[in-house]
């Protein structure tokens, strides 16, 4: 009860910071922001100064920033996101559109780094200190180091434009996910695969492992009835973590292969300055991380119940 | 970018030793370079475009005509700048609020903590991107935007570092020899996280180059004529076949910054 209380503060925290950022954004733009809503609701040819003047009343845009921006607030608070300044759509709308593909994209990613990078920790856990555990560490450091968006050029240059494998851009087949995907894998399943190993190699060389086995049971047993259940707390924390790193892979790898999701629709809100669908999408983002969070929260508390004491 | 309060390790000195050599490698190539062999970064020669590498390009042309070797000594000189700035103002920042917060805790401890967390939950690219837009001029706004981002990473390692050692008989004990707040800070809290520090503003400095590369690469980082790391991968990608020395000197640059980054940072679960 306690973690979830924690997490509803972070939410609002995240939902007053968004919108304090983009008010800064929407207060920093060169023009006048009445004429620009004003456009955005009744679309252009209707704007007149008629219009721009009611809007600034309504929303306190020519008075002092406080009460404005309590009133941006309020909207926030009433899920009134407004609508796109650059298609005249509602937010609502658009993220919705918008938000499958991406989706689809993290968790096509985040099931491949967890079919690559837990395995071979587990196995190199098992062994700390063998060939495959060094081989391991040596893979990870490198592949640590490299920005998703150089691992998206890395994956184009070789397998699309040197052999010629995989599309480069495009969406709607099932072929179209891997290169995207792969790109964001990689890096994640570089940190799991040192989480598990760790996780493991600390299980490992627990009294009661050691126990297990003496009593008969045979590696895979061991491993299977006392060694995975007490590994996966770490990772699906960390997972819940790694949200933020998925997120940000997703902006720019999205933006590398043309996909039309929410990290492409929000890179070009930025570029066009379109701040409601900034709004909308960064609090779309920040307040999955805190739910996805809290999920993982409950999740680790029910496999191993000592933490929720 | 960020991650849970994780007590790093201490790494093995070789290791250590070897981040070191590769970043000090590429910003001696950064800084001495262009004064071994002069040149403009900025400076077209249509005839030269995608040329090989010659006595005043040592690295070859670029679509344009202009000397990678010196576009990417600029580049390797702008995005560590930068990203230095930033990591000394959020650890400047993070130092203080953490010791703050943890010395005095109560209300100030609890909304600093509200706030971290906060920002823990947003992407760190796009507050660098939202901060982009308000701020005025490219570079200044990456300084502002990483510093909002790498702040919490500090605050949350001095802040727990800083507690546990105020709890200590140690401290106890010199506070009951009358000494101050500074010299406890000095003698008992600063040694304990100095190491830490120096890890965190690694990862620090590698996540703010990254994030400038990566944004740049999708064009909503640095722009046009500025030589930056991104950048030129991407105005380079599409001359991969008929010059791919050019687009492989800016990423085999950024990935030994990165890795060096990453290995004197010594190892830590991120």
């Amino acid at each position: 009860m306690k973690t979830l209380i924690t997490r509803g503060i972070q939410a609002v925290m995240v939902a007053v910071l968004i919108g304090a950022a983009t008010f800064a954004m929407m207060r920093s733009l060169p023009g006048d922001a009445a004429y620009r809503i004003a456009a955005g609701r009744y679309g252009y040819d209707n704007v007149n100064t008629a219009a721009a003047d009611a809007v600034r009343e309504e929303l306190g845009l020519g008075g002092p920033a406080l009460p404005a921006f309590l009133n941006w607030l309020g909207d926030l608070a009433r899920l009134d996101f407004g609508t796109s300044l650059v298609t005249g759509n509602p937010v609502i709308a658009e993220i919705g559109h918008q938000l499958g593909a991406s989706l689809a994209l993290a968790a096509v990613a985040v099931l491949l780094s967890l079919l690559i990078g837990p395995p071979l920790g587990i196995l190199a856990g098992l062994r700390p200190g063998g060939v495959l555990d060094r081989a391991l560490l040596i893979v990870s450091t490198g592949l640590k180091a490299v920005p998703q968006f150089l691992m998206a050029l890395i994956l184009i240059l070789v397998l699309s434009v040197q052999l010629k494998l995989l599309p480069a851009a495009g969406h709607g087949e099932a072929r179209h996910f891997i290169l995207p995907a792969l790109a964001l894998a990689l890096g994640l399943a570089a940190v799991n695969a040192r989480i598990a190993r760790d996780a493991m190699a600390r299980v490992g060389a627990m009294p009661y492992y050691a126990f297990a086995q003496w009593k008969g049971l045979s590696r895979r047993q061991t491993l299977m009835r006392h060694g995975l259940r007490n590994v996966s707390v770490p990772l699906l924390t960390y997972l819940g973590l790694q949200f933020v790193t998925l997120v940000e892979g997703v902006v720019v790898v999205e933006a590398v292969f043309g996909w039309p999701g929410i990290g492409h629709a929000l890179v070009h809100a930025i570029f066009s300055r379109d701040v409601p669908m900034v709004q909308g999408t960064a609090l779309v983002l920040g307040l999955s991380f805190v739910v996805i969070n809290a999920v993982i929260d409950l999740v680790t508390q029910r496999i191993d119940p000592r933490r929720a004491a | 970018m960020t991650d849970a309060v994780a007590i790093p390790r201490p790494a093995g000195q070789a290791v250590r030793l070897a981040g070191a050599t590769l970043v000090a490698t590429v910003l001696a190539f950064a800084l001495i370079g262009p004064m071994i062999v002069p040149g403009d970064p900025y400076a077209q020669s249509l005839m030269q475009a995608l040329g090989a590498p010659d006595a005043t390009a040592p690295l070859g042309h670029d679509h344009l005509g202009r000397s990678i070797f010196h576009r990417l000594a600029h580049a390797l000189r702008l995005s560590p700048v930068i990203a230095i700035a930033a990591v000394l103002t959020a650890g400047g920042a993070g130092l203080v609020l953490g010791t703050l917060a943890a010395a005095r805790g109560g209300w100030i401890d609890r909304i600093l903590t509200i706030l971290a967390d906060a920002l823990l939950a947003l992407p760190g690219l796009l507050l660098v991107l939202i901060v982009l837009a308000i701020v005025p001029g490219t570079a200044l706004g990456f300084w502002a935007g990483l510093s909002l981002v790498l702040w919490v990473e500090f605050f949350r390692l001095t802040r727990a570092a800083t507690r546990d050692t105020l709890a200590s008989p140690a401290v106890e004990a010199s506070r009951l020899l009358g000494f101050g707040p500074v010299y406890v800070f000095r003698t008992h809290i600063w040694p304990e996280i100095a190491p830490m520090m120096l890890t965190a503003a690694a990862f620090g400095t590698a996540t703010a180059i990254m994030a400038i590369a990566a944004l740049g690469f999708v064009h909503v980082g640095m722009r046009a004529p500025t030589p930056e790391l991104g950048l030129m991968m991407v105005e380079l990608l599409p001359y991969w076949r008929e010059a791919p020395l050019a687009l492989l000197s800016p990423v085999v640059a950024t990935f030994v910054l990165l890795l060096g980054l990453t290995l004197l940072a010594g190892s830590r679960e991120t």
